[in-house]
């Protein structure tokens, strides 16, 4: 596994579109940060956790959408493209492996990435005592939402060899999680109602108000495992009908 | 390192098939190569030769019949027999982002050699293959060559006991060609490689035995001669003297196994059974006659002859 996590993040840094997107990730993050800061100073508003940080984290969420689907369009449709998966599918680490490599490489370089934004709150506490604990659960919140769409992004890739589809499916995909509950009246009655909970945006909304909730953690370890072991079936299923 | 057994085939397919949906690429395929042996996997485009190599390589396992790596199953011990293949696909994959050095790091770990062994088992595949100088370069900046190298470097890598190679000198040009040739050839040694083609010359040089394929069923198997003797393949012996092609006929026609014989420009071509020492016969007659030799020489048994009789003969289109 550590051979393909190693690769993975070595083409991910070799590669120009981590740098424009990360770019793009941080500009908009501060731009972000920067109005919502300023709302709550020309408001004058009291409580920093509800008045900024759910904000700011909620706008935030917003720009994993953009920024998942384009990191994780490669990471199978690439190679199946290219034909390395045949040749990974031959070497000892097996499928199981591979996947768990690619997986935490795109969750690390996200991490990385969010890390990155975290100069915002560290240049406000110069100027301002901060509570760091809601900062910390609103981060948690952030990276375990990009693991869930990570998983699901791996999941799209395996299924293609467009990483062009790879990353219209999976923005298809994410929307959709996201976009569960918004028409509640429609959804409350019937089958529709019972998707409502596994709206993926709406579980970050305790963790940007700094509060941690276990539910929202077990959904999304259940979230990416689910997506991790359905590739290992695409995986398997692909191979065995000799689909590649 | 999974090492087979005294009298374990180190590859061996029994009545293997392979299904995709409604083709049938390979069909009841049976052969098996000892430890130690070179040989050529032959047949035309689309005869199931890479299917068969993949299912050697456990990208997939057969639909039914059974394959044994060195007595090991490739589905249910993938690790051991993965372990002790070398595998090459066609048109060898790479990435083009990562140096020469980077990629075979990679594979190092990827074929889980101890880290101890990795920079050395790097250095001598990039030795091996003399790719020394490019090292620092990017994959998808080699030329085609190159990469054909790296591809072969990869299998190397770990130094499997086994090396299925699926056209590796494909698209190259024709120096290419024999520089990747030169380098299969020193890859002998205790190493079993199955090396497959569709062109017949590069098998005959490279290989002690050919298996022949063709619409994924087996339509011939053994070395060159002894493909040659089972299809009536012909001995050739070109000559050159000073007499007519009439008088030399008169003079071979009470040979048993004398087939033909034809004038071509100066020279006279004689075909004969396998069996008939012919070069030696024209030789004996000349001098026996007293005409002047100026010529005599055998053509090499071509197998490119004996692959189209094969393959033209048996084949039968799929379903």
């Amino acid at each position: 596994m550590t051979a393909v996590l190693r690769k993975e993040l070595l083409l991910y840094f070799t590669s120009p579109i981590f740098y424009a997107l990360a770019a793009i990730f941080l500009v908009l993050s501060g731009y972000f940060f920067y109005t919502n800061l300023h709302f709550f100073v020309l408001y004058g508003a009291m409580d920093l956790v509800k008045g900024f940080w759910l904000f700011h984290f909620l706008d935030t969420r917003r720009l994993l959408i953009v920024l998942v689907p384009m990191l994780t369009m490669r990471l199978v449709a690439e190679e199946r493209k290219l034909g390395t998966l045949e040749l990974l599918w031959t070497y000892p680490i097996g499928d199981a492996g591979v996947i768990a490599g690619k997986f935490l490489a795109c969750v690390l370089v996200l991490a990385l990435t969010l890390g990155l934004t975290a100069i915002h709150p560290l240049m406000l506490a110069r100027i301002y005592p901060l509570d760091w604990g809601p900062v910390v659960a609103g981060y948690l919140g952030l990276l375990l939402l990009a693991a869930a769409c990570v998983s699901c992004g791996l999941l799209v890739s395996a299924l293609t060899d467009s990483q062009l589809v790879a990353a219209a499916a999976t923005y298809g995909v994410l929307l959709l999680f996201w976009v569960l509950t918004w028409n509640e009246a429609a959804v409350s009655e019937g089958w529709l109602g019972w998707l409502a909970p596994l709206s993926l945006f709406d579980r970050t909304a305790v963790f940007a108000e700094g509060g941690i909730d276990t539910r929202d953690i077990v959904y999304f370890v259940l979230f990416s495992a689910t997506g991790l072991g359905c590739t290992l079936l695409a995986f398997e299923s692909r191979r065995w009908r000799g689909v590649r | 390192m999974l090492v087979s057994a005294p009298g374990v085939p180190a590859i061996e397919l029994r009545a293997v098939s392979k299904r995709f949906g409604a083709v049938e690429a390979v069909r009841d395929l049976s052969f098996t190569i000892a430890a130690g042996e070179i040989v050529g996997f032959l047949g035309p485009n689309g005869a199931g030769k890479t299917t068969t190599l993949r299912m050697l390589a456990g990208v997939f396992p057969p639909t039914t019949g059974t394959v044994r790596i060195a007595g090991h199953d490739p589905v249910h011990e993938a690790r051991r027999c993965r372990r002790a293949i070398g595998y090459f696909p066609e048109h060898a994959p790479s990435y083009p982002e990562l140096t020469v050095l980077e990629y075979l790091h990679f594979v190092a770990r990827a074929k889980q050699l101890p880290r101890s062994e990795r920079p050395h088992a790097v250095d001598a595949v990039l030795g091996a293959c003399g790719l020394g100088d490019m090292a620092r370069r990017r994959v998808g900046t080699l030329s085609k060559g190159y990469r054909q190298r790296l591809g072969l470097a990869q299998a190397l890598c770990g130094d499997p006991p086994i090396l299925v190679l699926d056209e590796p000198t494909i698209g190259l040009d024709p120096s290419q060609v024999v520089e990747i040739r030169e380098l299969v050839r020193t890859l002998r040694g205790n190493r079993t490689v199955l090396f497959s083609s569709h062109i017949l010359s590069e098998v005959e040089a490279l290989c002690e035995r050919v298996v022949v394929i063709a619409g994924g069923r087996l339509v011939g198997e053994g070395t060159a001669a002894e493909l040659g003797r089972r299809l009536g393949a012909r001995r050739r012996v070109i000559v050159r003297l000073d007499a007519s092609p009439g008088e030399l006929a008169s003079a071979l026609a009470q040979v048993d196994g004398v087939l033909g014989i034809t004038s071509r420009d100066d020279a006279v071509c004689i075909d004969a059974a396998l069996d008939v020492d012919l070069a030696r016969l024209v030789g004996e007659t000349a001098l026996a006659r007293g005409w002047r030799l100026r010529e005599l020489r055998e053509e090499p048994l071509a197998l490119e002859e004996i692959f189209l009789q094969l393959v033209s003969g048996r084949e039968r289109p799929l379903p």
